[in-house]
C-alpha cells in the first residue's frame, strides 16, 4: 500500500527510543512565548533584565517590522489563464448574438465581450426583427455590473443556500397544492416559447396555480382592441416603410409605443433620395398629440390636442374615411385641418397609415378600421406581435383576491408590483397576507423587500433563453458571462420546483428541437440569435358595430386638465434606475436629466403659476405644481414644455424609485401612482406650490436664433423644384470684392494637405433620418469609458457627453419664418428687441434634432492654440487627443465652434465624491479597455473611435491585405449604434464607400461652413414634407 | 543728465525747500525707521488675504478646477480676466521708466521706482493664473521649450499661449533688470548711512558694489538708456502678445484685429490707475508730498484720461465693425455684451472706463488727490471688468445655440483673486520699508533744476 510508506529522514530514526529525535519532534511546534506570567506580574516585570541593549534591539526591529509591513505594495491580482480557451484571445473581442427581453424592452443584440467581460451592447441587424437597440438596451451592460444586486437568495431577509431555499419552497408549494388552496404566477411578458411551454408544464403539477402575466406598462387596450376585432390577443406590427402618407394620434412609435424598435422602418421612407428623373420623394407624418414626444418632434406636421380632443378627431377622421357621420366638436382650425389630413389619407389609400396612442378600446378599433378601411399595407396583422399581454382585469382581480385572502400564495418574476402599481398599497395590504411570497428579482428592490422568499436572478446577459416577439419569428438568449453572483434564473427554478433535473438551456433545446427548429441547426441559430420559422398566423375579421365605437369617441370630453402619462427614452418603466448612464442621459426633447417633471404648456403654466428661471450660473430651476388625483397628490417639478397641448400635462413613468438605489439615482417622482385603471390619461386638477427644484438640464437655450447655417433645412417642394442654391449654398467671402465661397482654396490661409493616401474618415449625418432618439449618446458613453458626473455637476453645464443631440424649436411657426424674422430685423432697437424674443419657442414649435460630436476638422481651430501640441491631426482625417500631453489650459474647448470639448473637472473614477460605476470593481468591469480612463485636468473628446478604425486596419494588415470596403461602416460606436442609418462612417478615400458617396449627395453641408474649418463630419438638411413653402 | 534748463513756467517737480541732503533724509526715512501701527494692520489684512487665497489654490489644485465656476462652455473666466487684469497693470512701470526716460519727461523720476516694483510685483501675479488655471499645474514646464526624451515633443509654436510664456518671462526679466539698475545707487547711499552691521551687509550685496566714481555713473546713464530702448517695444509687444490670445481664436467677440493696439491703451490706462492708488496712498504715508507733487498726479490723471479715451474709442470701433461686418455670429455678440444676461458688466465697464475719466478735463478734478483716488480704482474695477466682458461674454454664448450657458464664480475664484491682490500688497509694503521708494539719485539731478527753491532763486535772481 502506498500510504504505508515510511520516509526516513535520518539513520537515527532507527532508534525509536533516541533523545534527539524526541526532542525534534516535540519541537516541531514551538511553544508559545510565556509573556502571561512576565507581564501580569508588575513583580517580575520590574526585576526583568531587559536592559536598554535589549530595548533599543526590540524597538529597532518592531520599527523596522511596521516599516516592511506598511511597504507592501497594492495587491493587483491579475490571474493568468492556465488552460487558454478557445476562441478567447486578449486584447480581441469576441461577439455574441443574444435577446434582451427584460419585460419592456425587446431587442436582438450582439454583445461585445473582452476576455470574457461584456462590455458593450451592438445591433444584431442580421436578425431583422426588432434589432434596433435602443438607448436603455444599449445601457443595459452597465446593469448587470450594479453593485447593489442580489448576490444570493434570501429567506426573510437571510441568504440561504439554492438547496435549502428550493427545497423550501417546494414543501411550500406542495403544502399548498395538497390542501388545493390557489396561489397565482405573476411575471413579465417574456414572450418565450420554451418559458410559456414549461409554466404550461408548472401548472401541470400544480394546477392550484394560476398564472398572469402583467405589464408595468400596460398595453391591455390595444390587445382588447385587437381581439376584439381580430380573434388574437397581440398587436400587430407596422412596416412604416409601407407608408406614404402617416397620421399618428398620441403614437410614439419612435419612442416606446407598442414596445417600441418603429423607427428604422419609419426613416426608410424619410429620406428624400432623387429617383431618376432628379425627383425626391418622402413619406408624409401628421402627429396629433398632447405631449411633445420625439415622434411629434419628426413630424412634418404637429397638431396639439388633448385627450379628449383626440378621441373626437379620431371619430372625424373615421367619418371622412368611411364616409358616415360623426359628430363631436372641435375648434373650426382643426376640423379643417382634419378635412385635410383624412382627404391625404384617403387619396394615399394603402399607402396610408394612421396608428394611435390613445388610452382607450375604442380608439385602437377604430385606428384599425380605418387602416382596414385603407387597406393599409403599412398595417401587418398578419404579423402579430406578443411582446405585450398583460391583462388589466386580471391584474385588478388578483389585488382584489390577494386582499380578500383569496389567494394564499404569490409568484412573481420580472415584475416589481410594488414599485409599478397604482395601487401598490393594496398590492402591499393583499402581500402580507398571503403565506407564500416569491420574488424573482435581481435586485432587492420594493417588491423583494417585502416578500418572504426572494430569489436572486440573474441578468439577462447571464441567462439563457429564447423568445418569440413577433409570431414565427425565433430568438435565442444565451449567456455571455458566467453569473456573477450566485443566482438562479426563474425558468431553471420552476425546473427544479417541479421534480426536473433539466437545466433550462436542455430544456430550450430540447423545445426547439421537437417544436421549432424544423431540422434546422441549433448551432446555427444560436450563433445567429434568431431563426424564422416562416409561419404566419392570418387574422379573421370579426363583425362588430365601428360606428358606434367612433361616436362613442365623439362624445368624449373633458373639463378638467388631462395628465398624460409617458415613458422618457431614458429610464423607460424605470426598471434600469440604477443605471448612471441612463440617469445621466438628457431626455431627448427638454434635455433634463437625472429627472422626471410635469410638462406644462406656457399657457396653463401662466394660469396656474408655474414657473421656469434660470439661476445665476445659467442653471434651470422651477416651483412645483401640486398634482391631485382623488385622495392621491404629488409635488412634481416642472417644465414648460412647447408643444404641450393646452388642457394637458405629461408626466413620465420610471422616477421616483426608492429601493435598491443608491443616492445619487433616487431622483424624480413616481408617477405610477396616477395610473389609475392602467390608463395613461387621467382628469387632475393642479395648483402651484412655491418652492425651488433644481434641474440638471445640458441644453439652456431652446431656440436656434435664425441661425440658419447651423440646421440648414428646406420643404420637399422647394428641393423637388428649386436649383441648389436656393436652399443649399455654400457661403461666400469677398475676396478681392468679388464673392468666392468659402470652400475655395483661395480663401484659405492655409496650404491644404494631402489627404489622397491613406484611409480619410468622414462622418455622415443625415438630419432627416436622425430620430433623437439616443442610442448613439449611450453607445458612445459604453464604448469609450465617458464618466458620469452626477445632477450637481450637470447642472454646472459640466456634463462629459461626447456626442449630445441638440433640440432645436423654432421661435416662430417655422424655422424658415425664424430666419425671415431676423433678416427683416431694421435698426438696433429693433434687433434688441427681436433677438430677445427670439430667445422664446413657438407655441407648437418644429423641432429639429442635431446630433453633435467633434468634427474633426482639417483645419481645427483647437490644434493651432495648444501650447502643448497634445491636440493634432491625424494622417487619417482625425483629430487626435493625446491626454497624457494634455495640461489643461482648456484653451481648445474655448476656440472649438462646435463646443464639443469636455474638460475633467475633477477626478471623476475612484472618488467617492462621484459614486458612479467608475466608483467600484463591479461597475468598472464595463469599462472598454482600449480606452484609457481620462484622469482630471485633462481634455477629452470624440475620438472617431480610433481605437475600432485601428482594430479594424491592424486586423486587415495582420492579414495581409487591404482593408475592405464597408469595414470600417461599424467602427464608430456612434454610427453602429444608429439603426435608422442617420450616421453613416467611413473612409472618403475609397470611392466604393457607402459615405463617398454620401458625400456626394446635394443635400451635404457642413456646420458653420463659413468659420472654414473644413470639418471631417458633414451633415444632409432637412427637408421636411410640408405644404408651406 | 545734470542740470538742464527748465522753463521758468513749469511747475516745481520738487517742493519744500529741499536740498540734497534732505532728499536722502526723506526717502530712507522709511527703510531707516520703524513700521508704525497703520503699517502694520494693513501688511496684516494683506498676509490674510494671501494666506487666504493661498489656501484657496492649494484647494483647487489638490481637487480640481471644478471648485471653480466654469463650466463646458465657459472655459475662462477669472482666471484669465485676472491674468489679463494684472498683466495690465504691470505695463504702466515699463511705459514710466523706459518711454519717459526715451522723451525725456522729468517728471516720471518721482514715480518710476515704485511704478516699476508694481509692475513687477503685478506681473508675478499676472504670471500665478496662466499656471493655477491648468488642470495639470504639475507639468507646467512642458509649455517650455526644454530638450526631452520623448521623442520629437515639443512645444507648439503656433499657439498665443507659447507667445505668452515668452512675452510674459521677457517682460519680467527686463523689468527686474531695469528696475534693479535704477536701485543701485540708491541701495549704495543706504548702504553708506547703515549702521547696523546686518543692514549694511545687506545693501552691500544688493547694490552690488556700487562705489560712486565718474565711471559708474557714466555706465549707468548709459546702461538704463540702452534698457528703455529695449524695453520700450515691450511695452507694445506684451500686451499684443496677451491680446493674440484671443484675437487669433474664432471666437466672435475674439477674433478682432484691433485688439493688440487696444489692449495696449487698456493696459496703460489701467496700469497708471493702478500707479495713482498705490502713490496717492504713499506719498501721505511715508511723507513724500514734496516730491510726488500734485503736478505728478495731475499728469498722471490726463494720461489715464486720454487712454481712457483711447479704450472708448475701441469700445465703439468694435461694436461698428461687428455692424459693418454683416456676420450675424459677430453682430450678434456686440448686441449680447451690451444687452445680454451680462449687461451689467458691459456697462460697469463702460461707465468706469469711458465716462468715469472724462470729469478730468475739469482741471478742479484732476488736480483733487481724493477725487483722483477715487477715480482711479473706479479705473481698475472698470478695466477688470473689461477683461470679464471680452471673456465670459465671448464664450457664453457663441456659434451654436445649444451650447449658451452661463458663468457664475465660487468662493474659490474669488478667493484666489483676493488672494493675488494680498500677495502685490504683501510685496509692497515690504517693497515700501525696505526699497528706497523713490529714486533719489535721479531726483537728485533735477532738483537744481525743477526744485521749487531753486527754481524761485532763479526767478529772484535771473
Amino acid at each position: 500500500m502506498e500510504n504505508q510508506k515510511k520516509y526516513w529522514k535520518s539513520e537515527l530514526e532507527l532508534n525509536s527510543n533516541n533523545k534527539t529525535i524526541e526532542n525534534l519532534k516535540n519541537n516541531e511546534f514551538v511553544d508559545q512565548l510565556p509573556t502571561d506570567p512576565f507581564l501580569s506580574d508588575k513583580n517580575t516585570l520590574q526585576q526583568s533584565g531587559t536592559n536598554r541593549r535589549d530595548f533599543l534591539k526590540y524597538l529597532g526591529f518592531s520599527t523596522a517590522a511596521a516599516t516592511l509591513a506598511s511597504c507592501e505594495g497594492p495587491v493587483n491580482r491579475s490571474i493568468p489563464y492556465v488552460l487558454q480557451p478557445e476562441r478567447i484571445i486578449p486584447g480581441l473581442a469576441n461577439y455574441y448574438a443574444t435577446t434582451i427581453a427584460d419585460g419592456f424592452d425587446f431587442s436582438n443584440v450582439l454583445v461585445k465581450t473582452r476576455e470574457g467581460r461584456p462590455i458593450k451592447i451592438e445591433n444584431n441587424s442580421k436578425s431583422k426583427v426588432r434589432c434596433s437597440a435602443n438607448a436603455r438596451v444599449h445601457a443595459s451592460v452597465l446593469s448587470m455590473y450594479d453593485s447593489l444586486r442580489l448576490k444570493t437568495p434570501t429567506i426573510e431577509g437571510k441568504p440561504i443556500p439554492w438547496d435549502d431555499f428550493n427545497g423550501n419552497v417546494i414543501s411550500s408549494l406542495q403544502s399548498l397544492k395538497e390542501k388545493n388552496l390557489p396561489v397565482v404566477l405573476l411575471t413579465q411578458t417574456f414572450a418565450s416559447p420554451s418559458t410559456s411551454k414549461l409554466i404550461f408544464d408548472f401548472l401541470q403539477n400544480y394546477p392550484n396555480v394560476k398564472h398572469v402575466v402583467y405589464d408595468s406598462i400596460s398595453d391591455s387596450k390595444a390587445l382588447d382592441a385587437f381581439e376584439i376585432a381580430y380573434g388574437f390577443r397581440a398587436l400587430p406590427t407596422y412596416d412604416f416603410s409601407a407608408a406614404d402618407y402617416i397620421v399618428s394620434l398620441s403614437a410614439d412609435f419612435l419612442g416606446d409605443w407598442q414596445g417600441g424598435d418603429h423607427d428604422s422602418g419609419y426613416v426608410k421612407g424619410r429620406i428624400p433620395d432623387r429617383n431618376k428623373d432628379g425627383l425626391a420623394s418622402m413619406s408624409k407624418h401628421v402627429q396629433l398629440e398632447s405631449n411633445m414626444s420625439i415622434t411629434g418632434a419628426n413630424a412634418d406636421v404637429r397638431i396639439p390636442l388633448t385627450q379628449s380632443q383626440q378621441k373626437i378627431a379620431l371619430a372625424k377622421i373615421y367619418g371622412y374615411v368611411s364616409g358616415t357621420e360623426v359628430g363631436g366638436k372641435l375648434p373650426t382650425n382643426i376640423e379643417k385641418s382634419l378635412k385635410k389630413i383624412s382627404n391625404e389619407l384617403l387619396s394615399a389609400g394603402s399607402k396610408g397609415l394612421l396608428v394611435t396612442g390613445i388610452d382607450d378600446v375604442d380608439a385602437h378599433i377604430i385606428a384599425n378600421e380605418i387602416n382596414d378601411l385603407l387597406k393599409s399595407e403599412a398595417f401587418k396583422k398578419d404579423e402579430i406581435s406578443l411582446i405585450k399581454s398583460s391583462k388589466d382585469q386580471e391584474v385588478n382581480k388578483l389585488i382584489k383576491d390577494l386582499n380578500s385572502g383569496d389567494l394564499k400564495g404569490i409568484i412573481m418574476a420580472g415584475v416589481n408590483p410594488v414599485y409599478t402599481l397604482p395601487n401598490a398599497d393594496e398590492f402591499v395590504s393583499g402581500l402580507n397576507k398571503a403565506e407564500l411570497s416569491i420574488c424573482f428579482s435581481m435586485k432587492n428592490d420594493e417588491t423583494a423587500s417585502l416578500t418572504k422568499w426572494v430569489a436572486a436572478t440573474p441578468h439577462s446577459l447571464e441567462s439563457w433563453g429564447d423568445n418569440e416577439m413577433v409570431y414565427g419569428k425565433y430568438n435565442l438568449t444565451q449567456p455571455t458571462i458566467r453569473p456573477l453572483f450566485d443566482t438562479m434564473q426563474f425558468q431553471d427554478c420552476l425546473l427544479n420546483w417541479i421534480g426536473s433535473n433539466q437545466g433550462f438551456y436542455d430544456y430550450i433545446k430540447e423545445n426547439w428541437k421537437k417544436n421549432i427548429l424544423n431540422s434546422s441547426s441549433w448551432n446555427q441559430a444560436l450563433h445567429d440569435g434568431y431563426y424564422d420559422s416562416m409561419k404566419t398566423q392570418i387574422s379573421k375579421k370579426r363583425n362588430f358595430d365601428s360606428l358606434e365605437k367612433a361616436n362613442n369617441l365623439s362624445k368624449s370630453n373633458s373639463n378638467e386638465i388631462e395628465l398624460v402619462l409617458y415613458t422618457k427614452t431614458g429610464l423607460g418603466d424605470g426598471q434600469q434606475a440604477n443605471n448612471p448612464w441612463l440617469q445621466e442621459f438628457p431626455d431627448p426633447i427638454t434635455r433634463v436629466s437625472w429627472d422626471n417633471y410635469l410638462t406644462v404648456s406656457k399657457e396653463d403654466a401662466e394660469q396656474i403659476g408655474l414657473k421656469n428661471y434660470n439661476v445665476s450660473n445659467g442653471a434651470l430651476d422651477s416651483n412645483y405644481a401640486l398634482i391631485k388625483l382623488n385622495e392621491e397628490s404629488l409635488k412634481v417639478p416642472v417644465i414648460i414644455q412647447p408643444g404641450q397641448s393646452k388642457g394637458s400635462v405629461g408626466l413620465a413613468f420610471g422616477y421616483g424609485k426608492t429601493k435598491a438605489l443608491k443616492k445619487e439615482m433616487q431622483v424624480g417622482v413616481n408617477a405610477y401612482k396616477f395610473y389609475k385603471n392602467f390608463n395613461l390619461c387621467q382628469n387632475v386638477t393642479i395648483e402651484a406650490v412655491n418652492e425651488n427644484h433644481e434641474f440638471a438640464c445640458v441644453q439652456l437655450h431652446n431656440t436656434l436664433m435664425g441661425r440658419g447655417d447651423i440646421i440648414k433645412e428646406t420643404t420637399l417642394e422647394v428641393f423637388n423644384t428649386k436649383d441648389q442654391k436656393h436652399w443649399n449654398s455654400v457661403p461666400k467671402v469677398s475676396l478681392n470684392h468679388i464673392e468666392t465661397p468659402v470652400t475655395s482654396p483661395d480663401v484659405d490661409l492655409w496650404d491644404e494637405f494631402d489627404r489622397s493616401i491613406g484611409h480619410h474618415f468622414n462622418l455622415s449625418i443625415d438630419l432627416n433620418a436622425c430620430t433623437g432618439c439616443g442610442a448613439c449618446v449611450i453607445a458612445c458613453h459604453a464604448e469609450n469609458n465617458v464618466p458620469v458626473v452626477g445632477k450637481t455637476e450637470v447642472r454646472k453645464s459640466r456634463d462629459m457627453h461626447w456626442l449630445r443631440i441638440d433640440r432645436y424649436y423654432s421661435s416662430e411657426k417655422t424655422f424658415e419664418d425664424d430666419i425671415e424674422t431676423k433678416e427683416n430685423i431694421s435698426g438696433i432697437s429693433e434687433s434688441l428687441s427681436v433677438f430677445g424674443e427670439m430667445e422664446t419657442p413657438a407655441d407648437n414649435p418644429q423641432v429639429v434634432f442635431q446630433p453633435v460630436m467633434c468634427q474633426h476638422c482639417n483645419h481645427a481651430p483647437c490644434e493651432t492654440v495648444c501650447p502643448v501640441a497634445a491636440t493634432s491631426h491625424g494622417r487619417q482625417g482625425q483629430n487626435h487627443m493625446a491626454y497624457n500631453r494634455c495640461i489643461g489650459t482648456r484653451y481648445c474647448a474655448n476656440n472649438c465652434p462646435y463646443k464639443v470639448r469636455r474638460f475633467n473637472w475633477f477626478l471623476y473614477n475612484n472618488n467617492d465624491e462621484f459614486d458612479f460605476n467608475m466608483n467600484d470593481d463591479l461597475g468598472k468591469m464595463v469599462l472598454n479597455p482600449d480606452v484609457v480612463v481620462r484622469s482630471r485636468g485633462v481634455m477629452e473628446k470624440c475620438s472617431f473611435c480610433i481605437q475600432s478604425t485601428q482594430a479594424v486596419i491592424l486586423k486587415a494588415k495582420n492579414e495581409g491585405r487591404q482593408v475592405e470596403t464597408g469595414e470600417f461602416n461599424d467602427a464608430c460606436a456612434c454610427s453602429a449604434a444608429c439603426s435608422t442609418g442617420a450616421m453613416k462612417f467611413g473612409d472618403i478615400n475609397d470611392k466604393q464607400s457607402e459615405v463617398s458617396v454620401l458625400k456626394e449627395k446635394d443635400r451635404v453641408y457642413h456646420l458653420l461652413e463659413y468659420v472654414g474649418t473644413k470639418p471631417n463630419v458633414f451633415y444632409h438638411l432637412k427637408v421636411r414634407n410640408t405644404d408651406e413653402s | 543728465m545734470a542740470s538742464h534748463y527748465e522753463a521758468p513756467i513749469r511747475k516745481p517737480l520738487v517742493t519744500g525747500n529741499k536740498s540734497y541732503h534732505d532728499v536722502s533724509v526723506d526717502i530712507v526715512n522709511a527703510v531707516e525707521g520703524k513700521a508704525n501701527n497703520q503699517w502694520w494692520i494693513v501688511f496684516s489684512i494683506a498676509l490674510i488675504m494671501f494666506l487666504w487665497g493661498l489656501g484657496c489654490i492649494i484647494y483647487t489644485i489638490s481637487t480640481g478646477i471644478g471648485t471653480w465656476g466654469l463650466n463646458k462652455t465657459v472655459g475662462w473666466a477669472w482666471d484669465i480676466t485676472n491674468f489679463v487684469w494684472w498683466v495690465g497693470i504691470g505695463h504702466a512701470g515699463t511705459l514710466i521708466s523706459a518711454v519717459l526716460l526715451l522723451f525725456r519727461q522729468k517728471w516720471r523720476m518721482a514715480i518710476n521706482r515704485s511704478a516699476e516694483a508694481m509692475t513687477i510685483f503685478s506681473v508675478i501675479q499676472a504670471g500665478l493664473f496662466p499656471i493655477i488655471h491648468m488642470g495639470r499645474p504639475w507639468l507646467a514646464f512642458w509649455t517650455l521649450p526644454i530638450p526631452n526624451a520623448y521623442g520629437s515633443l515639443w512645444v507648439n509654436f503656433n499657439s498665443p499661449l507659447l507667445w505668452d510664456v515668452f512675452a510674459i518671462s521677457t517682460y519680467l526679466s527686463v523689468s527686474l533688470v531695469f528696475w534693479w539698475t535704477g536701485l543701485l545707487p540708491d541701495f549704495a547711499m543706504i548702504r553708506d548711512r547703515a549702521v547696523k552691521p546686518f543692514q549694511k551687509k545687506i545693501y552691500s550685496l544688493v547694490s552690488f558694489g556700487w562705489s560712486g566714481r565718474a565711471k559708474d555713473w557714466q555706465r549707468f546713464e548709459e546702461v538704463s538708456l540702452v534698457l528703455a530702448g529695449l524695453a520700450t517695444p515691450l511695452v507694445l509687444s506684451v500686451h499684443t502678445i496677451v491680446s493674440f490670445d484671443f484675437a487669433t481664436s474664432v471666437i466672435p467677440g475674439w477674433h478682432t484685429t484691433i485688439f493688440p493696439p487696444y489692449f495696449v491703451a487698456g493696459a496703460i490706462f489701467s496700469g497708471f490707475a493702478m500707479v495713482q492708488t498705490l502713490l496717492i496712498v504713499m506719498r501721505k504715508v511715508s511723507n513724500l508730498e514734496n516730491y510726488i507733487t500734485i503736478q505728478h498726479i495731475e499728469l498722471m490723471n490726463i494720461v489715464i484720461m486720454i487712454t481712457g479715451c483711447i479704450v472708448g474709442c475701441a469700445y465703439i470701433t468694435e461694436l461698428f465693425i461687428a455692424w459693418y461686418s454683416g456676420v450675424e455670429y459677430e453682430q450678434y455678440a456686440f448686441l449680447n455684451r451690451a444687452t445680454g444676461p451680462y449687461w451689467w458688466a458691459y456697462w460697469s465697464m463702460m461707465t468706469c472706463n469711458v465716462f468715469s475719466p472724462q470729469f478730468m478735463w475739469v482741471k478742479k478734478l484732476r488736480t483733487s488727490i481724493v477725487f483722483s483716488f477715487v477715480i482711479s480704482i473706479v479705473v481698475n474695477i472698470g478695466m477688470w471688468f473689461e477683461r470679464f466682458v471680452i471673456i465670459v461674454t465671448s464664450l457664453h454664448r457663441d456659434y451654436l445655440p445649444s451650447s449658451w450657458t452661463m458663468f457664475s464664480p465660487t468662493v474659490y475664484d474669488i478667493g484666489i483673486f483676493l488672494g493675488t491682490i494680498g500677495f502685490f500688497f504683501v510685496l509692497f509694503l515690504l517693497y515700501s520699508r525696505t526699497f528706497p521708494v523713490i529714486a533719489q539719485a535721479e531726483v537728485k539731478t533735477i532738483l537744481k533744476t525743477s526744485g521749487d527753491n531753486y527754481k524761485k532763486m532763479r526767478d529772484k535772481n535771473g
